[in-house]
């Protein structure tokens, strides 16, 4: 466990290196353009958010990343090294909208899972477990099974899991999509905790506006047909963020900022500062 | 929580062994009423108790249809004319060894239809190859067959373990190819993303979550295994088994129609046993989680 050490001036190898990144699927029905012309550098230690409506290709363009699909065209570098390669070295760990755990394995054996597969010895192993559960504050569940959990407990097994192979990217997508609201933004502060404990690299896929400001250091947001970054929005809030944070006017403008741009206006930053107006969108359904 | 739920957890034992003794008690009540009304005449002889039925039904007579009591009242008896060994004995060795060729049929077909599952699981040709002669191979009368894998193996132990597997291993392939392909398709990206080898993915997730699926397939197969290695016996030649004393006792029948029916009621005890044992294994290998399929 590192302490949070994040330069502000973007070092020369970036986390995640995105060049001409194009997708297209081949169905019956003919071709259709997922992802066109993404590039996106991510330093390392930071939060990178891809926000959009559905099926602006956000998933699309973090399973690139993650190597689980590959592009149609374009450059994909993680730690200067291609993705596949990354994959293989064990760099990613992956948070889904659904936690995906084996219901035959019990909370422990469940985390224990990719340190298995990395053959780590035991002692080491069941440290490393407990450690993991302790940082997600469930050490005191690893004897239970997923069914005898909370929806937003069962999420916080997968994100031990996916921490548990110190991964220097972690890739979450829509992992709070599924919860209840007051469930979603306590688990927001402990991924911040976390990412702050760790220092590691994430993207986050979601379609939540405060979500993606409260807790990243930019989004990148998209627009569907075909899935493009339009925008890239530094949310330059302080850090650490707690829920001072989510009243604070900052938040309010930032918020106000990706939520215009997502209907393809540009951000007028002196009309709308500290309305009221904007304040009640801003605390109004998200989605 | 788990005080919580082990407590109700008797009920559904208790319930379960009501609802047997009932359907028992019930299926005695239908035969011995429908034997009052439409069987022979019959006296009790302790008591000098004389009945006889208002009806007279071929089917109800008492070589048609033994009484209970007779039937269990043979179970006692010599198995046949001067043998120093009851009925029972006879059966239980009978049974235990007809058991015997069933669970080695059984293994057996287990074991191909699980390796035959995951060999077609990962093979797209291989299924569009395999899969319609796994399923017509279903479709042919065991009792066709028997003879022609009696010929083609000789008689003995080994073809009627032949019988047995052929009926076994086919649930066991279709559930088991059902099973392996269940596991979320996240997470075997999940596992791709831990950069897992196909055998990984298998053998942690695939396998395990086909578990339930097996078992299935595993309680059709016992009692199917059973029902084979029976109509195996016949062709098969072998000297023992239930199949052997039902084509027996069937000879005999109008000397001891009790016989027979002792000897059935005994070959379905088997199959039931035998459900009953892979149940239990069930209970113990899937007391977590996601539960059985069906």
């Amino acid at each position: 466990m590192t302490t949070p050490d994040r330069p502000t001036t973007r070092p020369a190898q970036p986390a995640v290196h995105l060049v001409d990144v194009n997708m297209r699927f081949h169905t019956r029905a003919g071709d259709t353009t997922a992802l066109t012309d993404i590039n996106l550098s991510i330093a390392p230690g930071e939060f990178v958010s891809l926000i959009g409506p559905s099926g602006c290709g956000k998933s699309t363009l973090l399973r690139i990343v993650g190597d689980l699909i590959k592009p149609t065209s374009g450059l994909v570098e993680v730690n200067g090294k291609s993705a596949h390669q990354a994959r293989v070295c064990r760099e990613y760990g992956m948070v889904f909208q659904a936690p995906v755990l084996f219901d035959w394995r019990n909370v422990e054996a469940n985390v224990r899972l990719p340190l298995e597969l990395m053959g780590m010895e035991r002692r080491r192993r069941e440290a490393r477990v407990k450690e993991m559960l302790e940082l997600v504050e469930l050490g005191s569940f690893m004897r239970h099974y997923p069914h005898q959990l909370s929806g937003g407990m069962q999420q916080r097994v997968a994100i031990a899991r996916a921490l548990a192979l110190e991964p220097t990217l972690l890739l979450m997508d829509e992992p709070f999509g599924a919860l209840d609201e007051m469930t979603r933004e306590r688990l927001n502060a402990e991924v911040l905790r976390i990412w702050q404990q760790t220092g590691t690299t994430v993207i986050f896929v979601t379609h939540s506006i405060p979500e993606a400001v409260f807790l990243s250091t930019r989004v990148a947001v998209m627009t569907p047909r075909p899935g493009r970054i339009t925008n890239v929005i530094e949310t330059d809030l302080p850090q650490p963020r707690n829920e001072a944070t989510r009243e604070s006017e900052r938040y309010f403008e930032k918020v106000t900022e990706v939520r215009e741009s997502l209907r393809g206006r540009r951000a007028d930053k002196t009309a709308t500062k500290g309305s009221s107006e904007d304040r009640l969108r801003a605390e109004g359904p998200v989605g | 929580m788990t005080l919580e739920r082990d407590a109700p957890r008797l009920r559904p034992g208790v319930r379960r062994f009501l609802g047997l003794s009932l359907f028992l008690v019930g299926f005695a009540l239908i035969w011995e009423g429908a034997k009052w009304l439409g069987g022979d005449p019959w006296r009790l002889t302790g008591i000098g108790y004389y009945h006889q039925p208002p009806f007279r039904v071929l089917q109800l007579t008492d070589r048609q249809l033994p009484h209970l009591w007779d039937i269990a009242s043979a179970f006692g008896q010599p198995f046949q004319r001067n043998a120093d060994y009851n009925l029972a004995n006879y059966l239980i060795d009978q049974a235990l060894y007809t058991l015997g060729e069933a669970f080695i049929g059984f293994a057996v077909g287990a074991l191909i239809g699980l390796v035959l599952a995951s060999v077609l699981v990962h093979s797209g040709l291989l299924e569009r190859a395999f899969v319609p002669y796994v399923v017509a191979s279903q479709t042919v009368p065991i009792v066709a067959l028997a003879p022609l894998i009696v010929v083609g193996f000789g008689r003995g132990l080994t073809s009627v373990v032949i019988i047995a597997t052929y009926l076994t291993f086919f649930p066991v392939t279709i559930a088991v190819m059902r099973g392996l392909r269940s596991p979320d398709p996240r997470a075997v990206e999940l596992m791709r993303s831990y950069a897992a080898s196909k055998w990984d993915v298998y053998r942690k997730v695939r396998l395990p979550a086909s578990v339930p699926y097996l078992f299935t397939a595993l309680k059709i197969a016992a009692a199917a295994s059973v029902v084979g290695t029976i109509i195996g016996e016949g062709p098969g030649g072998v000297p023992q088994g239930l199949g052997r004393a039902i084509l027996n006792f069937n000879q005999q029948y109008i000397t001891g129609p009790e016989k027979l029916w002792a000897t059935i009621l005994v070959a379905s005890a088997v199959g039931v046993g035998f459900f009953l044992l892979v149940r239990l294994a069930e209970v113990l290998v899937v007391r977590r989680g996601g539960g059985s399929v069906a």
